[in-house]
């Protein structure tokens, strides 16, 4: 899933402090998930909004709403009918969602309430951690199933570099060195003469480096 | 055990103060609330383990909020006590009341009159 | 062996000397007298000497600049290069440079992560890794074209070497590792300092039992510890770095104004055991802003005088 994380209330409030009609849109899928941007994040924010602004002294009219998705057409419309309402839209949702409404509503003010981290997995209730960087040329295959390109911080096609200790990334003890994840799990298949094949040079154009990326499947479109 | 604890705090019976949420505690200030506390079961001692613990890193959020808000994170607070210990719970009643009479009357409610006015 | 390079570092490992190499970290600023002063210490006694490239992610003057100054005063350089900085556009374009002032040895490195150094907040690049640019350069080399495939007019010609840390883990793939290097095409080797000698000598043998030794020109590298505080430090902090309790000991066992004699003594005895053993060909001794301790070493050592060859 989209992993992100709650803004610090004190940089939503500079974001929206001077509007007079705020909708809060959450997103039901990844950011309810990793408990972000959901229902129940957006009643925390308004409430706290609401507080804040009538401390203030400024009447702002605060409502909620949670979108099933805010990266998908259908579900965006739902709120077509009333946003015309609100000074500015706070979205909990991902990068990603946060955009699609501000495209949606072109002349509709929209700031994000998360900062979105990356692709991850919930490691344990309350743990996430990253698992892919989207660099569109998937090598899992080669690598045991372990993805040195989000997982090693150098990403070392060819790893590990001199500086894995114990099993852990020289760059915090807290992290484990993907290669030595993949070298294990290499053994485990039986695969570790694998390990010597050099992985070549790769393609990066498939990554962010290609330029923003888009994907067409001919044989699903409308 | 006739106890007396002061009159100004409203009881809200909970199962677990694992139940309770941050929008719980921002909804109760939100209303008028001065003050705050959830009172759980000793640490270590939950019946369902780590319930009191849960509640009191959500107070913790919850005050993280308040200050951000310009409420104030310490009106809100957890105790912690055995259910058998009614003289205690009517210490902590008169503690916390005593420290929210220092603080005031949520600002709020001022604020609430100012813009009526 | 033939040499394919006018490298002199090749030449002398080719007819069978063995080489030492020492290396020099540029200054925090513009002031070339900084290395050429540091490289007057030790340009007698050694036969190249590396030029790091931001060491430890620290900003300093550039190791292509460095190995000029190098170069102007007649001193083989040898340039170290990371990945972790420039993408393949900026290397090649850098080897080219070095190659256009005669520039005849390269050290390819990944590079220490940015996080240890001046500009944690920074973006790294590692568009390719270690191995890779091994092959990029041999590439460039041998076949004339750059890794888009065009030609290269007058291509660079470097003897191409890389690093090998025999104590990083996992140990097991510590020898593969190094034969894929050599598969990348890796001519010479200067490893991680070296104080736990047994892991060492484990790490030669199954060298030398899969015959890696005679595909690569292994030099050991040694760094003499100035006191017994770095000595812990290097133990406890550096990541990659196996320094056993009984040489912290040792150098924590003589007073303080011995200590520094203690850590050349050890550096002393360390080249001396290693010099028997199978495999090694030579030392890379790197004496962290101790430069003019390197001759007393390299003469302690019996390897005073170079060899002259050019």
């Amino acid at each position: 899933m989209i992993v992100a994380e709650k803004k610090p209330v004190e940089e939503i409030i500079d974001y929206v402090k001077d509007f007079k009609k705020l909708l809060i849109a959450g997103c039901n899928e990844c950011v309810t998930v990793c408990e972000a941007g959901g229902k129940k994040e957006v009643g925390i924010l308004a409430s706290a909004l609401r507080m804040y602004f009538l401390n203030e002294g400024k009447k702002v009219e605060i409502d909620e709403v949670t979108l099933e998705r805010q990266c998908d057409h259908e579900y965006l419309e739902e709120i077509r009918d009333r946003i015309d309402k609100y000074d500015a839209v706070l979205s909990l949702a991902c990068g990603v969602g946060v955009q699609f409404m501000a495209e949606k509503y072109f002349s509709t003010p929209v700031f994000p309430g998360v900062n979105t981290c990356f692709l991850g997995a919930a490691e344990e209730r309350g743990v996430w951690s990253e698992r892919c960087q989207a660099c569109g040329q998937c090598i899992l295959g080669e690598t045991a199933g372990i993805c040195p390109i989000s997982r090693c911080a150098k990403r070392l096609l060819n790893g590990p570099c001199g500086g894995s200790t114990k099993g852990k990334c020289e760059i915090n003890k807290d992290l484990d060195c993907a290669w030595q994840l993949i070298i294990d799990r290499l053994k485990e298949l039986n695969r570790l003469d694998d390990y010597e094949k050099i992985m070549p040079i790769k393609d990066w154009s498939t990554e962010r480096a290609g330029g923003p990326r888009k994907v067409v499947r001919e044989d699903v479109r409308l | 055990m006739r106890i007396n604890y002061p009159g100004t705090i409203r009881i809200i019976r909970l199962p677990c103060t694992g139940k309770v949420d941050v929008i719980h505690i921002l909804r109760a200030f939100e209303k008028g609330a001065d003050g705050v506390y959830v009172v759980g079961c000793l640490e270590g001692e939950c019946r369902f383990s780590n319930g009191n613990l849960r509640a009191k890193k959500r107070i913790e959020q919850a005050q993280q909020i308040l200050d951000a808000i310009g409420i104030g994170g310490e009106r809100a607070q957890m105790y912690n006590l055995s259910s058998a210990d009614g003289p205690r719970f009517a210490e902590y009643a008169v503690e916390m009341t005593e420290k929210i009479k220092k603080l005031g009357p949520n600002p709020l409610k001022k604020a609430k009159e100012k813009m009526a006015a | 062996m033939s040499t394919k390079t006018p490298s002199k570092l090749e030449k002398i490992l080719s007819a069978g000397h063995m080489a030492v190499t020492s290396e020099c970290g540029p200054p925090r600023g513009s002031d070339s007298e900084d290395i050429t002063k540091k490289a007057e210490m030790i340009k007698n006694h050694v036969d190249a000497i590396n030029i790091t490239d931001n060491q430890t992610s620290v900003t300093r003057l550039c190791s292509l600049a460095s190995c000029i100054h190098l170069k102007k005063m007649g001193v083989e350089p040898t340039l170290q290069m990371v990945t972790r900085d420039r993408n393949r556009i900026a290397l090649q374009s850098d080897i080219l440079g070095a190659a256009s002032f005669d520039i005849y040895n390269i050290l390819c490195l990944s590079g220490d992560h940015q996080n240890f150094g001046d500009c944690p907040q920074g973006q790294n690049v590692f568009d390719i890794d270690s191995i890779q640019l091994i092959q990029t350069v041999r590439q460039m080399r041998d076949e004339g074209k750059f890794l888009g495939g065009d030609d290269i007019n007058r291509p660079p010609q470097m003897f191409v070497g890389a690093a090998a840390n025999p104590f990083a883990d996992p140990f097991e793939i510590r020898v593969p590792r190094l034969a894929k290097k050599i598969a990348a095409g890796v001519e010479f080797i200067q490893t991680q300092c070296i104080y736990n000698l047994e892991k060492f000598e484990l790490w030669m043998k199954q060298a030398c039992d899969r015959g890696l030794h005679e595909k690569v020109y292994i030099l050991a590298g040694v760094t003499p510890f100035k006191s017994a505080g770095m000595a812990k430090y290097m133990k406890n902090r550096v990541p990659g770095m196996d320094v056993p309790d009984d040489v912290v000991k040792r150098m924590s066992g003589v007073p303080k104004e011995n200590q520094a004699e203690e850590g050349i003594n050890i550096c002393v005895e360390t080249i001396q055991r290693l010099k028997e053993v199978e495999g090694v060909k030579g030392f890379h001794i790197m004496a962290i802003e101790w430069e003019d301790k390197v001759p007393e070493i390299v003469e302690r050592t019996g390897l005073y005088p170079r060899p002259d060859i050019s």
